[in-house]
């Protein structure tokens, strides 16, 4: 039941996509949503929606898996949209009420769909060819001159992804104590408000105890083998750019100067 | 006749990458009042398998009756179902959440909407077949030893006064005291209130002494279904897929080897005593 939901949802398979360099696909989903909102007119779109459905062909992740991810946000989608649509000033096309439908607000909210689409898709597909350690080693290393002003990034990558690493543990352990107390007769189903936060108490309870046994747990094994933080902290992979990286910041350089020419040009 | 499963199939992340046959084609029967080992090694299905007695799985296909009822009808009484067929999960942590033990053991029968007498009575009278001792009754469960715990959570489950009850390796982690303590008052159970016991178990020893019958499983699907004695003659097999006979078996078939003229179906350790003594004379 619970187990359904995939969170920090990762697509094994093996592609380009998979293989480029935790960085480069940090900094194409960033050159991606910048070029969505410097994209004003048709031709600029076209160019994106070429550009993203190049990089989805190649990243072999099934296109249904990637549209499922829009569910989360089609309620923001409509309401944005009929907003736009019926709140904008301009030639009016059809009156209900109050309510005018004009032409620049269809257009408006065209793009704005379009926008918000393309950005849920653009960062899915980087989230799904990219594990959540990689993606956190690509920030860390990403942002470490943000170390010389004193943020500790080293630190909070490794609470980021052990943040990420105990999502699925603490979903697999939610789904055992609620069979554990269901076998004996609880109901987290049925009932009013009260009753349904007050059937909660069984579930909590025990989540809390062992999650708190799993951070004292993990934090005596990792001083076990002597971790003190980030200083004179050396990787066993890494990151290092390839040939593919290389090639992928070229096609980023291309894309967007080909964004900019459209929109200039037309 | 208790249980009746015909042809349960069950997958697991159906219609995503990691699709994996969980149960596949499992059949059996189970009688009301008997002793059964289930066994087999991680990941073959066992407990999935005990979660569809009770209905917290739902089979992709196939039927189980229970009492000869198809629980998979519309309508039928889930609820109802799991308090007739109890199931006591492998971790007490699981499911301990009271401030003290007594409270912890009344939320089964709480459940089942009883009044507050009879409530406390089934408590009582399940932490007494458990042999949990009174002054522990009103400690925190966080703070009993593992033993205790799984005695707590078996009370928990007892005193929703089940048919049938299920218990998922009963006595993993404890010492060889606190397991034959524990197996002991299971048998208890079966034997004097004439509860169906269901022992999902990786002791061979365990399942061979007290089982009157062994379901095998391997891979999600049933590979052996037999009395002890039956299902240990397999032992070559047995081990092919990460089990094993008790140890005992493979001494009397190393006496055998060795020209000892011992029966060859041993599979406990007191039976081998006899045996030996038999012998000697």
């Amino acid at each position: 039941m619970i187990r359904d939901i995939t969170l920090g949802q990762y697509y094994p398979v093996d592609s380009v996509i998979h293989r480029l360099d935790p960085r480069t696909k940090l900094f194409g989903t960033l050159v991606f949503i910048v070029s969505l909102f410097l994209a004003d007119n048709l031709a600029a779109y076209a160019v994106a929606t070429l550009f993203l459905a190049v990089v989805i062909r190649l990243s072999h992740v099934p296109v249904s898996f990637i549209v499922r991810g829009l569910k989360a946000i089609v309620v923001i989608l409509l309401i944005s949209v009929s907003f736009n649509m019926f709140l904008t000033p301009g030639t009016v096309l059809f009156q209900l009420g109050f309510l005018k439908l004009t032409w620049e607000g269809l257009k408006i909210a065209g793009f704005m769909a379009l926008r918000l689409i393309y950005l849920v898709i653009g960062s899915s597909v980087m989230t799904l060819t990219t594990t959540p350690n990689e993606l956190t080693d690509g920030l860390e290393k990403s942002l470490g001159f943000l170390n010389k002003v004193g943020v500790p990034v080293h630190e909070v990558s490794m609470m980021m992804s052990i943040a990420l690493r105990f999502i699925p543990i603490l979903v697999e352990e939610t789904d055992k104590i609620m069979k554990a107390q269901m076998a004996r007769g609880a109901d987290f189903e049925t009932g009013n408000l009260i009753q349904k936060a007050k059937s909660m108490v069984p579930l909590l309870v025990p989540l809390f105890i062992s999650a708190f046994r799993r951070a004292t747990d993990l934090a005596m094994a990792m001083e076990a083998r002597c971790y003190h933080g980030g200083v004179g902290r050396t990787k066993m992979k890494p990151l290092k750019y390839a040939r593919q990286d290389r090639i992928g910041y070229l096609v980023y350089a291309v894309y967007f100067a080909a964004v900019l020419a459209v929109r200039a040009v037309l | 006749m208790a249980i009746r499963a015909e042809h349960l199939n069950y997958l697991y992340g159906a219609g995503t990458v990691y699709e994996q046959y969980a149960l596949k084609d499992v059949s059996f029967q189970i009688q009301d009042g008997e002793f059964i080992g289930l066994i087999g090694h991680t990941g073959s299905g066992k407990s999935t398998l005990i979660q569809h007695l009770n209905g917290l799985l739902r089979a992709e296909s196939g039927a189980l009756y229970y009492n000869n009822e198809n629980i998979y009808q519309d309508g039928y009484d889930m609820r109802g179902l799991r308090s007739k067929v109890g199931l006591v999960f492998q971790y007490p942590e699981h499911q301990l959440f009271e401030v003290d033990v007594f409270s912890d053991v009344c939320f089964g029968p709480k459940n089942q909407g009883l009044s507050k007498a009879e409530v406390e009575q089934r408590a009582r009278e399940a932490l007494i077949q458990v042999g949990l001792d009174e002054r522990f009754w009103q400690q925190s469960p966080f703070e009993l030893s593992g033993g205790q715990k799984r005695r707590v959570a078996i009370a928990g489950v007892l005193a929703m006064q089940p048919e049938v009850l299920i218990l998922d390796e009963p006595t993993a982690g404890l010492d060889p005291k606190g397991r034959d303590e524990i197996l002991d008052e299971i048998s208890a159970l079966h034997k004097e209130k004439r509860l169906t016991i269901i022992l999902v178990s990786h002791s061979m020893e365990d399942v061979a002494r007290y089982a009157d019958r062994l379901l095998v499983m391997n891979r999600g699907e049933k590979l052996f279904d037999g009395p002890p004695k039956e299902v240990f003659s397999h032992y070559r097999e047995l081990e092919a897929i990460g089990l094993a006979a008790p140890q005992i078996t493979y001494i009397v078939q190393d006496l055998r080897r060795h020209g000892v003229p011992i029966a060859e179906d041993i599979t406990t350790v007191e039976e081998a005593r006899d045996e030996i003594l038999r012998l000697l004379g």
